[in-house]
Order: structure tokens, then C-alpha cells, then sequence
């Protein structure tokens, strides 16, 4: 069991971790936060392995990882 | 315990500046004041300091901004060419309110102008030492003694106020040999607590703490602006101070700091050999400026002020034409570029100034 | 279930004004998490430069104390000197570390100053709108090099990292990148091993290369293009020097 949670107030939809999730379960989606940044969401839970690949690069530590 | 020694005014300045508790300096060689950071090179490590030979003026000053911060009491010096690039720190000092003290053993000018002594910084030092309306206090001795005296006493203006205190020497005093008293040296424990906002501590509460001059928002930095200028304003009501010698009876009144001061009172004895009765104001103080003494001066007692400064053109006489205020004839006599004035030529000059 | 990365301690619920991609936030990211890991909060302090480099600062709580453009190597000197017990280090960008401060940065260095320095090498004044920085490489737009960096005219960037390799006085010296994860991690040992060079006594100096999206005009994901097969050409990764202290 793992999860990511990405604060949607600090988020700005840059997608470095779109690019570095190895799952690919990561993706810009179509909710925007109160600044108007479509921000970064998770798809496909399940497969999350809490590996924090896409929370270490996240320019905003918008990304918090749980195990 | 107050001991009298013989030593060149350089360095009874620096020994009088680690009696004061100075504990930091970061400077860069210049004449003619070398013999401060030359002393101060092993005498700081002596007393538990640190001695920086910066690779620039602008490093030393920014050295001194970084010791402040700790709460150090810290110290640079430098000359003319060498003071006005220090500009950029006196600003951010100024700007976020820390403490040092600053030695200008001024020379000729401007430009790299001459290794000799004179008073051609009084401008930049009184009116504009940074840029967006710093200023420091500015303290002006008339004499090696007054030089020990008031760099020890600077570094409590200093701590008092949170702002750049400058002693504006010139080569003379720095450069002469000369019996002085000096201070008694102060333990560390007994300077001002400054914990409450020193950089290298949390709040009470384990809340940050920042240094800057860069204030957000906005407001913030004219609040900055405002502190600053009732700081002046008081400096202005307290802290001026002048020296008045045979003004009892004054009719031609001198105005002159420091070196010429010294210059003045014997141009004033022969004068008074020869029944004419001339007085001095010297200020001790250049800013805040001692206004009051040249505002009270009575045209009807008084015919004539004659400033006398190694400065041309003149600075200090317009603030003294601004005081004075065109109720007296005010002029203007001096050398400059290095040149001393010989009180036989001063007195020459003035006598053909004498209306 | 268990935490096991998030927002760290020295961090406030507000975000930093960094511009999206922005990797000053990632330099952040590492920063403040080093920070927490060595357990230094109540005994940093940060140096604070002029440029976008300190932005991320504000939204801190890390004490900081701004530093005049460039001065940050002499204003953590004075510091640390007055103070041996706080842990010192600056962070700044290529204009303040390699234009106008290079010289405080380079006499520093040779100095052994107990202190760290972060360098984030963009490339480029961010703040002030994209201008020719010491670090623009041959043939990179800037506003002020309209049609590219000309030798002719403009001569070759600096390469910090080799120059502060080449004084005696540094412990250790590492480039690094963060365009991608595997990057970051490595960075973040570089930033470990720095902070124990300083908890060691010694000097350490970090270049990271970074991207400012606004005045490169590219996407956050352009930019990680950019670096991996133009900018770590000119300015190689890796480990510089790495003294024994």
C-alpha cells in the first residue's frame, strides 16, 4: 500500500513528476487551484510503490509520499 | 585604569577601538591608514577577535556587515578613494539597522588624488554615504587624544542607535607621534545585550529571524525610510557638539574641524596679539552639525565668519553659509590635494580677508 | 499509513514565488530537507543573495540575512568568523556567485572559509529579465546577446566549479543537475557531503545546473531537454575535488 498526495495550493502543474513517475500513474489533470495551475494528480493508485521519485524533484514540495 | 603611551594616531585609534570591545576588522591597505589594520593584525587575535585583510573595500565593508549581524563590535577603516567604495555596504548597514564603526584617515582628492593628509570627504561623509538617504554620524577629532576618545566612545554611538558611526580623521592626526590616554579596556560582558536580534539566534518563540534592507511589502521599506529620519531628527535635538574657544567677545569668527581647527587657533592668537578679537567654533559633531552656535552668532557683535578647511572648493562652508544664513559675511580659506596649511599663510590669507 | 516524504519542517504552508519548473524550487526542495535531516535549523544561517536565488528564502524559516549583489561569500566570512558555533552557507546564482561577486567568491574560497556555498548556474540573469550572465554559453540568446553569445564580442563563460577546484584551500567541489530524479538524488548526497565538510571545518561549494523557463522561453520539460544535451556539455558533472579535512 502506498499513495502520493499533491497539495493543490502549492502545486503549479510543471509535471516533472509526470516525467519522472517510473509507473507512469501520474498525469496534469484538469483541476486548476485558486493561481489557475492545472495541477498534478495520480491515476491508478494501486500501482504507486512510494519509491518519492516524483516528490524529490517537485519544485513546489507540493508532493507528499505515504507507505 | 587609564595609562598614557606614546604612539602614532593610527594606531592609538585601533588600540582604542579593542578597549572598546572591537573584536572584528576587515579592511583593505590604503595611506595613509595603514598602520590601523597593520596593528590591528595581531593585536585582535591577541584578544580573542578576528583580523580580515579583505581582497577589496567592498569585501572588507561587507565582511563588517556579516560580523555585525552576530553583534560583534566591528570595525573598518579606510581613505577617500577607498571609503566611497565601501558606499555599497554603509547603504545595507543603514538599510537593516546594524552597527559599525568607520575610520576615514581622509586624503586628496578626488579621484586617487594624494596619499596626504586633507579634508576633502566632508561632503560625502555628512550628506550621502550610500545611496536612498544613509547617514552615518559623523564624529570629527581635532586632535590625536580626541581621536582615541571618540573612536572609543563610537562604537557605544554606534550600538545605541544601530548605525554606521564614521570618525572623519584626516592624515595628520593619523600620522603623528604623540602622548595619548588611552581608555580602559572594557570586558565583553559589560557591552550592550544585543540577543534580541542578532542573526545567529531564534526567537523566543523558535521563530526565524532575518537581516535585510530589503523589506516586503513595500510600505515596510518606507517604514525603514521613516525610522531612519527620526533618528537624524533626534540626532539633531541631542547629539550635536562643538567646541567654542575665545568666542566670549568674538567679532571675526572661525569655523573649522579637525586638523585646521588647530590651524585656527593660532591664526587666532595672533590675531588677538594683534587686538583683533577672534574666536573659534569647531565642530565635534559634522552630522548631526552643531546648527545652533552659528545660528546664535549676532550680527551685531559678530562682522565676519572665515571657514578654514583643506578643501577646495570649500564643503563644510556652506553648511556654515546655511547656518549663518546670510545675516554674517561668510568666506572661505584653505589647501588642498595634500597641502597643509602653514598657520603663518593662513594667517596671511585672512588677514587680507579681514573686513 | 506512514509519512514518508513531505514538506519539510523549515518550510511554511505558503509557497515560494518561484516561477512554474523553476529549479531553484527543486534546489529548495533538497536544501530544506538537508537542513531537516542534519537537524540545523536553529543553528543556520543562510546568506541570502540578490537575484531570484533568494526567493525561495522568504518562504522559509531558516534565518537569513540579505547580502549585498555578489557579497554573499564575504558577509558568510564575517559571520562565521564572529560566530563559529552557526552553521554558514549562501546560496546564489551566476550572476551575484561569477559576475559581480566573483571576486569575493574565488578570495573566499582560497581562504578555506568555514562555510558551504550552493551556486545554481541558469545561465542567465532570471530576475532582472533574462541578460547575458557569465555563465551563457556560445551561441545562447540573451537580451542583451540578441542572435546568440559571440566570442567576439563576448568572449566564453566562466566554469566555477573548475575554477574553485584549482585553489588549495576547498575541501569539496561537485557540479550537479536536477532535470530529472536520478539527478536530484545524487545532488542531494552532494549537499549531504557538503554539509559534513562543513560540520568538519571545511569549504565546499556545490554548482547546480538549473533553468530559468521564463527568459529561456521553454517549457519546464524543454528545459530538461536543454541541459541533458546542451548545458552539461559546456559545464560536465561531477566531483571536482574532494580533500581530505
Amino acid at each position: 500500500m502506498a499513495k502520493i498526495e499533491v497539495e493543490k495550493e502549492r502545486c503549479k502543474g510543471c509535471g516533472y513528476c509526470v516525467m519522472n513517475c517510473p509507473k507512469h500513474i501520474l498525469r496534469i489533470g484538469s483541476v486548476t487551484n485558486s493561481s489557475g495551475y492545472a495541477i498534478a494528480e495520480q491515476v491508478e493508485a494501486e500501482k504507486c510503490t512510494a519509491c518519492k521519485l516524483c516528490a524529490v524533484i517537485c519544485p513546489d514540495m507540493a508532493i507528499s509520499v505515504y507507505r | 585604569m587609564s595609562e598614557i603611551q606614546f604612539m602614532k594616531g593610527n594606531e592609538a585609534i585601533a588600540e582604542a577601538a579593542v578597549r572598546a570591545g572591537c573584536r572584528f576588522f576587515a579592511g583593505y591597505p590604503i595611506t595613509p591608514q595603514n598602520e590601523i589594520p597593520e596593528y590591528l593584525s595581531s593585536r585582535l587575535f591577541e584578544v580573542g577577535g578576528t583580523f580580515i585583510q579583505g581582497e577589496s573595500e567592498v569585501a572588507s565593508i561587507n565582511m563588517v556587515y556579516g560580523a555585525s549581524s552576530t553583534g560583534t563590535r566591528c570595525m573598518t577603516s579606510s581613505s577617500g578613494c577607498g571609503i566611497v567604495l565601501k558606499t555599497e555596504g554603509f547603504g545595507y548597514l543603514t538599510g537593516a539597522n546594524l552597527p559599525c564603526v568607520v575610520i576615514d584617515m581622509s586624503r586628496g582628492g578626488p579621484g586617487l588624488g594624494s596619499i596626504l593628509p586633507a579634508q576633502q570627504d566632508y561632503f560625502y561623509a555628512t550628506k550621502a554615504i550610500s545611496n536612498g538617504g544613509a547617514r552615518a554620524f559623523v564624529l570629527a577629532p581635532g586632535n590625536m587624544q580626541e581621536a582615541v576618545d571618540m573612536t572609543y566612545e563610537a562604537f557605544d554611538i554606534a550600538d545605541k542607535y544601530r548605525c554606521v558611526v564614521l570618525l572623519l580623521c584626516d592624515g595628520v592626526i593619523g600620522n603623528m607621534m604623540g602622548g595619548v590616554t588611552l581608555p580602559r579596556m572594557r570586558e565583553l560582558s559589560e557591552l550592550p545585550d544585543k540577543s534580541d536580534w542578532v542573526i545567529t539566534k531564534r526567537n523566543g518563540d523558535g521563530s526565524m529571524r532575518m537581516i535585510t534592507s530589503c523589506y516586503v511589502p513595500i510600505k515596510l521599506v518606507e517604514d525603514q525610510n521613516i525610522h531612519m529620519a527620526e533618528m537624524y531628527e533626534a540626532w539633531k535635538k541631542t547629539e550635536s557638539r562643538y567646541e567654542a574657544y575665545r568666542m566670549e567677545d568674538a567679532e571675526v569668527v572661525f569655523a573649522a574641524y579637525g586638523t585646521s581647527a588647530g590651524i585656527a587657533r593660532e591664526v587666532i592668537k595672533a590675531l588677538r596679539a594683534d587686538g583683533i578679537k577672534a574666536g573659534l567654533l569647531r565642530p565635534q559633531t559634522l552630522f548631526p552639525f552643531p546648527e545652533a552656535p552659528y545660528r546664535a552668532l549676532d550680527p551685531e557683535k559678530v562682522k565676519q565668519v572665515i571657514c578654514l578647511e583643506m578643501s577646495i572648493p570649500g564643503q563644510m562652508v556652506e553648511d556654515i553659509r546655511a547656518y549663518v544664513d546670510d545675516r554674517i559675511p561668510v568666506s572661505h580659506w584653505g589647501r588642498s590635494g595634500g597641502i597643509l596649511m602653514k598657520p603663518e599663510e593662513a594667517l596671511a590669507a585672512v588677514r587680507t580677508m579681514l573686513i | 499509513m506512514e509519512k514518508v516524504f513531505g514538506l519539510p519542517s523549515g518550510c511554511t504552508a505558503k509557497t515560494h514565488s518561484y516561477c512554474p519548473g523553476c529549479m531553484h524550487g527543486v534546489a529548495m526542495n533538497i536544501l530544506m530537507h538537508t537542513i531537516e535531516k542534519f537537524q540545523l535549523l536553529d543553528k543556520i544561517v543562510i546568506v541570502n543573495p540578490v537575484g531570484c536565488g533568494g526567493l525561495g528564502l522568504y518562504e522559509a524559516t531558516a534565518n537569513y540575512i540579505s547580502a549585498a549583489h555578489g557579497r554573499a561569500s564575504a558577509v558568510a566570512t564575517g559571520i562565521k568568523r564572529c560566530s563559529p558555533e552557526s552553521f554558514v552557507m549562501t546560496y546564489q546564482g551566476d550572476g551575484d556567485l561569477a559576475g559581480i561577486g566573483i571576486a569575493e567568491t574565488i578570495h573566499t574560497a582560497a581562504r578555506g572559509e568555514n562555510i558551504t556555498v550552493i551556486f545554481a548556474n541558469n545561465t542567465t540573469y532570471g530576475m532582472t529579465g533574462g541578460q547575458m550572465a557569465p555563465t551563457t554559453m556560445v551561441g545562447q540568446n540573451s537580451t542583451t546577446t540578441p542572435g546568440g553569445r559571440r566570442v567576439d564580442r563576448q568572449g566564453y563563460p566562466l566554469k566555477m566549479a573548475e575554477m574553485i577546484a584549482q585553489l588549495e584551500a576547498p575541501a569539496y567541489v561537485e557540479r550537479v543537475a536536477l532535470y530529472d530524479s536520478a539527478h536530484v538524488l545524487k545532488a542531494t548526497k552532494a549537499f549531504e557531503k557538503a554539509f559534513e565538510v562543513n560540520l568538519k571545518g571545511g569549504y565546499a561549494f556545490i554548482e547546480m545546473l538549473t533553468n530559468c523557463p521564463t527568459n529561456w522561453k521553454m517549457s519546464p520539460e524543454q528545459t530538461v531537454r536543454q541541459i541533458r544535451e546542451q548545458n552539461e556539455k559546456i559545464f560536465p558533472l561531477g566531483v571536482f575535488k574532494d580533500k581530505e579535512i
